[in-house]
């Protein structure tokens, strides 16, 4: 546990030092939604259709952005190696620093979604939903692709094949994600979508760490 | 013989002959050429490796040459 | 008991069994093949519903059967190699790759044009096909994380590593596909039924489905052996290997 703070507050630091990593994907999921009203329509019934896989989808690729940057700089200098080395257990170090990316990039794409919620027409009540949806559901997105970016991260050109081994594994959360927004907006029962989300958390939560170090340790040696 | 009457009614499959038959050649094609290749991976190796020691010894044979 | 494990373990004792039962394992892949193509395609009787199309049934389930098996042997082979260390078991995992995503592959090809005549359209997102798509998708992920490795040994950690983690998620993957579709299930797309088959068509079907295991056994150890030789390149049976095969 002491192990576990002390990443999470290095992590946050460097972070907050250097504010890129926080604002690129916060940037990259406000832009990509406001294309898809200019690209498809600005007619607000369909936008309000179109709006949970818009969030959905979007949420996905700039978390998929993020990771890059919260893993390779920790991989160059060795600072991974010297933590492993010194017998902290990788998948802590997972659990860990997919704790701060979900901090650091998660939790703020929870927190503007309602406001492009709004600007897709989305009802109050769907909104709600999304946030909570998503609240539940990137966390896991972070875990999931902790394994892919752990896999690629010695690679010369790892960022698109990140995308082509990661976004298949998304698929379950993109699905129950958007239905339960979409249910939400509908007036259906939305309380299985979210329960399937927290089923897929607790999954990741206990499968993943030790995938991602495991892949880890490989990308070390 | 069998289920149709003639030839021509084999290769027209009642009128889904072009689906069919495309499927078959698809099928054929994919795991003919997958086999093909594989079959030859063996050889194709033998023939790499041989050139490879043969380069290898060469290579040990001007080093031992520079030495003395 | 574990002996033969062990030697299973042996590049060089693979190599030379790989070599003698090969050509067994051929005969009787080509005599079943054929027996099979002849029984669906001229003997079975068409479907009273789907017509003459049925017949693309004799290569299409097996071929979609392979490409899941193969995932799983891929997966578990990538298992042992991981655990025990065993370089015969990466060497499996990673032939096997190219083969199952060439089944998947035709799999969906022949889905799609089997569709035409009997959903009216090529490609439907039916939570069968969808799931062979995303099982597709992982094939060329192993494939392409494999091959950007430069040390085969990382290579042939990682992939199992990734092969692995597919594995436990394709059954996920599987019914989240299949909850996503019954819930937008178009009114005008009526699933196929699929009723108790008649012996005459059952037939052909099981031997096809023999006749592709044994075709996959073949092209793996074919696969296998090309791969053992490149790995072996410094042990002295290959080397002897290539000598006398050059006179």
């Amino acid at each position: 546990m002491k192990n576990f703070n002390r990443i999470v507050t290095r992590e946050l630091s460097v972070v907050f030092r250097s504010q890129s990593e926080f604002v690129y994907p916060l940037a990259f999921f406000i832009m990509v939604t406001s294309m898809f009203p200019l690209a498809v329509t600005p007619e607000p019934a369909q936008l309000a259709f179109i709006a949970p896989g818009v969030i959905w989808v979007a949420a996905l690729l700039s978390l998929l952005l993020s990771l890059n940057a919260f893993y390779q700089s920790d991989f160059q200098d060795g600072s991974l190696e010297q933590m492993l080395l010194a017998g902290v257990s990788g998948s802590l170090i997972i659990l860990a620093k997919a704790f701060a990316n979900w901090i650091v990039t998660g939790l703020p794409l929870v927190l503007i979604a309602p406001i492009i919620g709004v600007l897709l027409n989305l009802e109050l009540q769907a909104n709600m939903i999304a946030m909570l949806a998503l609240l539940i559901g990137t966390p896991s997105l972070c875990l999931i692709g902790a394994i892919g970016i752990n896999l690629t991260v010695g690679l010369r050109n790892g960022g698109v094949l990140l995308t082509l081994l990661v976004l298949p594994l998304f698929i379950p959360i993109l699905i129950f994600g958007a239905s339960a927004v979409e249910a939400a907006s509908i007036g259906k029962n939305y309380s299985g979508q979210l329960a399937i989300l927290a089923a897929i958390l607790i999954l990741s939560l206990m499968l993943a760490p030790f995938a991602a170090a495991a892949a880890m340790k490989i990308s070390i040696d | 013989m069998g289920y149709f009457d003639s030839f021509n009614d084999f290769i027209h499959m009642g009128g889904h002959g072009f689906y069919v038959w495309l499927c078959y050649a698809i099928v054929f094609i994919g795991m003919v050429s997958q086999f093909v290749l594989a079959k030859l991976s063996a050889k194709k190796n033998i023939k790499l490796l041989s050139q490879y020691y043969r380069r290898a010894a060469a290579r040990k044979k001007s080093q031992a040459n520079n030495d003395s | 008991m574990w002996n033969w494990f062990f030697q299973l373990a042996s590049p060089k004792w693979f190599y030379t069994i790989a070599r003698k039962v090969t050509p067994w394992l051929s005969v009787l892949m080509y005599s079943l093949m054929l027996a099979g193509l002849v029984l669906g395609l001229i003997f079975s009787p068409a479907d009273y519903q789907q017509g003459n199309t049925v017949r693309i049934m004799y290569i299409h389930i097996p071929a979609a059967y392979m490409s899941m098996m193969i995932y799983v042997i891929m997966a578990v082979a990538g298992a042992i190699g991981l655990v025990w260390r065993m370089k015969m078991a990466h060497i499996v995992s990673v032939s096997c790759a190219s083969i199952g995503a060439m089944f998947t592959a035709l799999a969906l090809l022949t889905g799609a044009i089997w569709g035409k005549p009997t959903w009216g359209t090529y490609w439907v997102w039916d939570a069968r096909l969808t799931s062979e798509l995303i099982l597709l998708f992982l094939y060329l992920g192993f494939m392409a994380l494999h091959s950007a490795y430069d040390d085969k040994k990382a290579a042939d950690k990682a992939s199992a590593v990734l092969a692995l983690v597919g594995v436990v998620n394709i059954p996920i993957i599987h019914f989240s596909v299949e909850w996503w579709n019954t819930l937008h299930q178009g009114a005008t797309l009526s699933k196929l039924e699929k009723p108790s088959m008649d012996t005459s068509m059952l037939w052909p079907l099981l031997i096809m489905i023999v006749a592709f295991k044994l075709y996959f056994v073949v092209t793996l150890f074919h696969k296998i052996r090309g791969e053992i030789l490149l790995r072996e390149k410094q042990a002295s049976w290959v080397k002897k290997l290539v000598a006398d095969s050059k006179q």
